[in-house]
């Protein structure tokens, strides 16, 4: 479980997080909609331990990280895995390098063991061939696939996915949504979207939040968030013509 | 007055926040070392691929230092004195300053710019979500590096520095290569060669911690990566300069005092 109280943080005079609160279940996918700028991933890099609070705290399984310093910091989010707006790959690396850190920096298994893993990360995202390839020769979406294989590649306990479908045409965002839900199902993991995509939150969301001036203003399941009396809600509403879900039954039914 | 006052808060709080960092990476390498790989490929990126510049450099300064001193010496009856003018000045001065210049412009530009795009493109982030300790993974092995690649580029440059100042006072002004070697062990002292690698050491502490200190402190995309390499080689070429005449000045006066206290 993850749990975030009274977290405050600030950039000079822009309040971003102004006394958030969040309980993130256990084996579930929370959504995080909210305009840009509003701080959603900011919220996700204080889970990390990347950025610090102003002040609040942050549990992750009962321990606080929030104030964990040195080493100790870096350790206790082992069991954690971000897929980052940009993908984020090193690009110093190729596409298997870079899916193989987390193996090769934390884990002593033989290079054989350790190509098995990779390869079937980078199948299960449906990447092939591309191994050798550096970050600069593959497209948004495959970047952002080979990202989504760098994570699950280690199979981390809490996964966090930043803005995984932006910037992305529709059907390989669909794709992507797709993988979440695959990768959820197969990991059994807790997870926190954040995303200002209503299509995709629908799809692969359990519960969906809404960050709003600094704070966590709704979080309920689709159906009652959907009915929520709020006009960032309202807009959301109207952008969608059909009911992501149904898609999802849909892939559901096929598999 | 005020825009004044903004700007030494900011520097006090920039050399706070850069202190921090050096802190927080010369510890981290104590406690959990980084890989050896990390370190080798670092070592290979400043030592080895400097060589060439460092040399050229060295070279072409003890080509003209050996000409200007014959044309200033010989007609004083003091053209003996060429290889020594030669050696003094590239061991205590030129052979220090010459290389930190030439690696800052070469490799802790580099630096600074690969630590900025990694900084705005999130791969320092990816590294932290993945439980990896960027000072340790990315600052200590270049901080390593600098520390010991420096000192041995300053001997390589000093050695072609003088080497080039015996081509052209041997094969062009006719010397002989006794003439031109001699005069050093008498007039060149352990405190030269001390004050030489003294220099070499601090250069290259203070190339790698700027550079890489104005490399993860980047912000605002590519535009800011290209701002804080022209900083981090201002700043370095300021540095240089300016801890150049401390050092001469410190140790000379260290010197002086100890020389008098033992006689």
């Amino acid at each position: 479980m993850i749990e975030a109280q009274d977290l405050f943080k600030s950039f000079g005079s822009q309040q971003v997080l102004d006394g958030l609160n969040l309980k993130v279940e256990k084996g579930e996918t929370l959504v995080i909609l909210g305009r840009s700028g509003v701080g959603k991933s900011v919220l996700l890099k204080h889970i990390l331990g990347i950025t610090r609070p102003d002040s609040g705290k942050i549990f992750v399984n009962g321990k606080c990280i929030s104030e964990l310093e040195g080493e100790e910091r870096f350790d206790s989010v082992r069991n954690m895995g971000m897929l980052f707006q940009s993908a984020a790959l090193f690009d110093s690396m190729n596409v298997f390098e870079n899916v193989a850190f987390y193996l090769r920096e934390h884990e002593q298994h033989p290079e054989e063991a350790i190509a098995q893993r990779v390869n079937e990360a980078l199948a299960m995202v449906d990447l092939h061939d591309v191994g050798e390839k550096m970050p600069s020769e593959l497209s948004g979406g495959m970047r952002k696939r080979a990202g989504l294989a760098r994570l699950i590649v280690y199979r981390p306990e809490y996964l966090l996915y930043d803005e995984p479908t932006t910037g992305l045409d529709p059907i390989t965002a669909m794709q992507i949504n797709e993988l979440i839900v695959k990768t959820q199902k197969e990991l059994k993991a807790t997870s926190i979207v954040v995303t200002h995509d209503i299509i995709s939150a629908l799809y692969v969301g359990d519960r969906l939040a809404l960050h709003k001036d600094g704070k966590i203003a709704y979080i309920a399941k689709p159906e009652e968030f959907l009915m929520i009396e709020d006009p960032i809600i309202e807009f959301l509403k109207r952008t969608i013509h059909e009911d992501p879900r149904k898609f999802r039954e849909e892939y559901e039914r096929q598999n | 007055m005020w825009g004044f006052l903004v700007n030494r808060f900011a520097f006090i709080n920039s050399l706070g926040e850069y202190m921090q960092l050096v802190i927080a990476v010369v510890g981290t390498t104590f406690r959990r070392p980084p890989n050896w790989s990390l370190i080798r490929e670092q070592l290979y990126e400043i030592g080895v691929m400097s060589l060439s510049v460092v040399a050229l450099t060295g070279f072409s300064t003890g080509l003209v230092l050996a000409a200007q001193s014959f044309y200033q010496l010989a007609d004083k009856g003091l053209a003996g004195a060429t290889g020594l003018m030669v050696g003094k000045s590239m061991i205590t001065e030129l052979g220090p300053v010459l290389t930190a210049f030439m690696v800052t412009g070469r490799v802790g530009a580099a630096m600074c710019a690969e630590l900025g795009t990694m900084k705005v493109t999130e791969q320092v982030d990816a590294l932290q979500s993945m439980a990896v300790n960027p000072n340790r993974y990315l600052l200590a092995p270049r901080y390593l590096a600098g520390f010991f690649m420096l000192p041995l580029l300053t001997i390589f440059s000093i050695i072609m520095g003088i080497f080039g100042g015996y081509l052209i006072s041997v094969y062009f002004f006719e010397m002989t290569a006794a003439n031109y070697f001699d005069p050093m062990p008498d007039y060149i002292t352990h405190f030269d060669l001390f004050s030489g690698m003294v220099k070499a050491i601090v250069f290259g502490f203070l190339i790698v911690t700027i550079c890489c200190y104005r490399g993860v402190q980047t912000s605002g995309g590519a535009a800011g990566v290209g701002r804080s390499t022209t900083n981090c080689v201002v700043i370095c070429y300021t540095c240089i300069l300016f801890f150049n005449f401390f050092i001469t000045m410190g140790l000379n006066v260290i010197n002086q005092q100890l020389n008098g206290f033992l006689s």
